[in-house]
């Protein structure tokens, strides 16, 4: 995930890693990591990070930072509940996964290189 | 082809949902978009967001979610549905720089299940969580992609080098794009997006050449290149086999 600054909003954070900010932590289906402070409207990066066992890269010459995906269970998946993807189509409007539920989805990634 | 079949399964409550992953977004994917004339969500993914979220390492490959919005199968390889009829062998006209010829040749030999991954695909979508290849929840993430800190590491320096990528620090990317690759060294996808911005020659095929340009072969930035790389592991082993 992509950052401008050490610090994002809640709704950025979650649809970036793909885990819900609740009470008991951060989650993605049953799976809760514990956060050392409770997530507020904006989330101090660096913390999270920390407890999530995520990467944080550094290119402040350039004013970004860079946060890894997690690796819980050593799987590029810590649970089987799909991430609500959020990504722009030709036009930049944004389109959410989730607003397929009821359909069968097949994501397909594909490259023009 | 994909289209096609989409068009053919909707009405069955089916939806195909396109992510094309280029770091050049509209630049590079409008084209191909735009000649599919796609009736379902066609996305764009600059950043390869679908490396982190779905374990995404190759394309063409493709994730299955149910009516819940739980994964029944996590990323493999997509082949595109079989051809009514065989496709005729193509032919390349003559002229052909021989990098191009190799490479095709190289690609013939990739491993594709289309029988098996499509007739599995139609049984899912006519079954639901009934078909056999519908996987359990603990078999999704157990068949999803190893990742270890240092791969979790690489996809940061990945995210990092398409910012500058885009932001015009093309220069700057690279060193990041080469510890992408370092500590991600089963993605297909970090590699192919890094060697395609180092466009050798002009025109639409510059992007494809994915290798050092042979008059300054020593400017070429990276380890490995598209041929080297494939004949290094085998083409035949490019895509993981199809398991049901």
């Amino acid at each position: 995930m992509l950052l401008r600054s050490p610090t994002v909003s809640r709704s950025e954070f979650e649809a970036g890693t793909g885990w819900q900010l609740k009470p008991e932590g951060a989650c993605q289906g049953h799976v809760c990591i514990p956060l050392s402070q409770p997530a507020g409207d904006t989330i101090d990066v660096a913390s999270v990070a920390r407890d999530m066992g995520m990467p944080l890269v550094a290119a402040p010459e350039h004013g970004l930072w860079a946060l890894g995906p997690a690796s819980i269970g050593s799987r590029a998946l810590a649970s089987a509940e799909a991430p609500d993807l959020r990504l722009p189509d030709l036009d930049g409007k944004e389109f959410r996964l989730s607003s397929l539920r009821g359909q069968k989805v097949l994501l397909f990634a594909w490259a023009p290189y | 082809m994909w289209q096609a079949l989409r068009n053919e399964l909707h009405p069955h409550g089916f939806e195909l949902v396109a992510v094309g992953l280029d770091t050049q977004g509209d630049a590079g994917c409008r084209a191909f978009i735009e000649a599919a004339k796609p009736e379902h969500p066609s996305l764009i993914d600059r950043h390869h967001v679908l490396a982190d979220l779905f374990g995404v390492i190759n394309i063409p490959s493709s994730v299955w979610i149910d009516a819940d919005g739980m994964i029944v199968r996590p990323a493999e390889a997509a082949p595109a549905p079989p051809p009514p009829t065989p496709a005729p062998p193509r032919v390349l006209p003559s002229g052909t720089p021989q990098r191009f010829v190799d490479i095709m040749a190289e690609a013939a030999k990739i491993r594709k299940d289309a029988q098996g991954y499509h007739a599995a695909l139609r049984d899912w979508v006519a079954n639901g969580k009934a078909s056999r290849f519908a996987l359990s929840p603990d078999a999704v993430v157990e068949r999803s992609r190893p990742r270890d800190a240092a791969k979790a590491l690489g996809h940061a320096h990945f995210a990092l080098a398409t910012q500058l990528e885009m932001d015009g620090h093309h220069a700057a990317a690279i060193p990041h794009f080469r510890e992408a690759h370092r500590l991600v060294p089963d993605s297909w996808t970090f590699r192919r997006q890094a060697w395609s911005l180092e466009k050798v020659g002009d025109g639409p095929l510059a992007r494809f050449w994915q290798g050092p340009d042979p008059d300054a072969p020593d400017a070429w930035p990276y380890a490995g290149d598209w041929l080297t790389d494939v004949r290094k592991i085998g083409a035949e082993n490019y895509n993981d086999p199809w398991r049901p």
